[in-house]
C-alpha cells in the first residue's frame, strides 16, 4: 500500500481511538459523588473483561477442548489468587498439553 | 517495591500476552498488503486489538474513512468507559499533559490491571505499567510481519489463550469475594453468550456486543447492588463478608 494512502487512513483510524480514550479522561476532573455512576463504574471492569473472554477463549486456541482445558486451569489457579502471570501461564500449558495429546492420538 | 516497579511488574504478563497476540497481527497484515513498518506503525500508535484488526481490513479493502470512523468509534467506545474510571482512580501526580500521554495507553488490560490496585495510581506506576505492554504489542506486531508463519500453529494457539488467562486471573479472587460481582459477572457472561450464539444478535459487531454487555450488566449491578459509601472498590467485597458491620479488610495486599 502506497504511504499517502496508509498514512491517511492511520491518522484516522489512530486519532479516532486516542480521542475516545482521553476526552473522558481529561474532561472528568472532579471525582464522582453519585452512587449509581460509581457503582455503575465498579462493575465495569469485570463485565468488559467477562463479556470479552466468555465465549471468545473457546474459539482462540486450535480446538474447543484445548480451550476448554486453558479455561478451566485459569479459572482454578485463579481461584488459589495466584498472580496474573502464574494464571497465564498455567492456562498455556494446559492447551498444549491437550493439543500435544490430541496430536498424539487422534491425527492420522 | 516503588511504584514504578510495581507498574513494571504488573504490566510483564501484559506484554507477554500482547507479544503473542500482535504477532498474528503482524502475520496478517502483511499478508494484507501491507509492509512491515507500515503494520508496526499501525500497532504503535493504535494499540488496541479488535479495532485494528477491523481498521486493517478496511484499509486493506479500500474502504471509505466515514468506514474507519464509525468502525474505531464503535469498537473502541468501551475505552471511554475505561478512561472513566481510570480518572476517578489517579492521584495529584497526574497532570494534564500527562493524562494527554496516558490516555494513549488505556487498553482493556492495562486498565484491568490498574483497577485492580487498592491505592490510587501514580505517573510513576503508570510510566512502568505501559513500558511491557507496549514493547510486547509493537515488537510482536514487528516480529510477526517479519517472520511470518515459522512458529507451529500449536504455540501461536497455546501462546493467544495467555490473554484471557488473566481476565480471568483478574474477575475471579473478586467474585470469590463478593456474590454481588459474581452475579453481575454471570449476566455479563449470559448475554455475550447470546450475543454469539441467537441468530439475530450474532450480527452485532463483537466491540458494540461488548459494549451491551458490560453496561447492561453493570447498570444492573449499580441499581440492584449499589455500593454505599464513596470509599474504593474493595469496599463492596469487603463490606459483604462483614454482614456483623465490621470491616474486614482481607483483600489488603492480596493482589501481589
Amino acid at each position: 500500500m502506497n504511504w499517502i494512502e496508509f498514512l491517511t487512513y492511520l491518522l484516522v483510524m489512530a486519532g479516532v481511538t486516542y480521542l475516545i480514550r482521553v476526552l473522558p479522561y481529561v474532561f472528568m476532573r472532579k471525582e464522582v459523588k453519585n452512587r449509581f455512576f460509581k457503582s455503575f463504574l465498579l462493575y465495569v471492569p469485570y463485565t468488559v473483561l467477562a463479556a470479552m473472554t466468555i465465549p471468545a477463549i473457546l474459539f482462540a486456541t486450535g480446538s474447543i477442548y484445548s480451550a476448554l482445558a486453558g479455561l478451566l486451569v485459569a479459572v482454578v489457579v485463579a481461584l488459589f489468587e495466584k498472580g496474573l502471570l502464574t494464571v497465564a501461564i498455567s492456562s498455556c500449558v494446559a492447551v498444549l498439553i491437550v493439543e500435544l495429546v490430541q496430536k498424539f492420538f487422534f491425527t492420522i | 517495591m516503588s511504584a514504578f516497579k510495581k507498574g513494571l511488574t504488573d504490566g510483564l504478563p501484559i506484554g507477554l500476552g500482547y507479544l503473542a497476540v500482535s504477532f498474528s497481527f503482524g502475520i496478517l497484515a502483511v499478508a494484507g498488503g501491507l509492509n512491515v513498518w507500515q503494520a508496526t506503525l499501525i500497532s504503535m500508535t493504535n494499540l488496541t486489538s479488535a479495532g485494528q484488526f477491523a481498521g486493517l481490513t478496511i484499509m486493506v479493502s479500500g474502504g471509505s474513512l466515514i468506514e474507519m470512523v464509525i468502525s474505531q468509534f464503535v469498537i473502541n467506545l468501551r475505552y471511554s468507559l475505561m478512561s472513566i474510571s481510570l480518572s476517578q482512580h489517579i492521584d495529584k501526580s497526574m497532570t494534564l499533559p500527562r493524562k494527554l500521554f496516558y490516555g494513549e495507553f488505556h487498553t482493556d488490560e492495562i486498565f484491568a490491571v490498574g483497577m485492580g490496585r487498592p491505592e490510587k495510581l501514580s505517573n510513576k506506576y503508570f510510566l512502568g505499567v505501559i513500558i511491557a505492554p507496549y514493547i510486547g504489542w509493537s515488537l510482536g506486531t514487528f516480529l510477526g510481519a517479519v517472520c511470518g508463519e515459522v512458529l507451529p500453529a500449536m504455540i501461536t494457539s497455546a501462546l493467544g489463550v495467555a490473554l484471557y488467562g488473566m481476565f480471568i486471573a483478574i474477575i475471579v479472587p473478586p467474585m470469590k469475594h463478593s456474590r454481588k460481582i459474581s452475579i453481575v459477572v454471570a449476566i455479563a457472561i449470559a448475554l455475550s453468550l447470546c450475543f454469539n450464539f441467537i441468530p439475530v444478535l450474532k450480527n452485532v459487531s463483537s466491540g458494540f456486543a461488548i459494549i451491551i454487555c458490560a453496561v447492561i450488566a453493570s447498570v444492573f449491578g449499580a441499581i440492584v447492588f449499589p455500593i454505599e459509601d464513596d470509599k474504593t472498590k474493595n469496599d463492596a467485597e469487603s463490606k459483604e463478608s462483614a454482614s456483623d458491620g465490621t470491616i474486614i479488610n482481607e483483600k489488603e495486599g492480596g493482589s501481589e
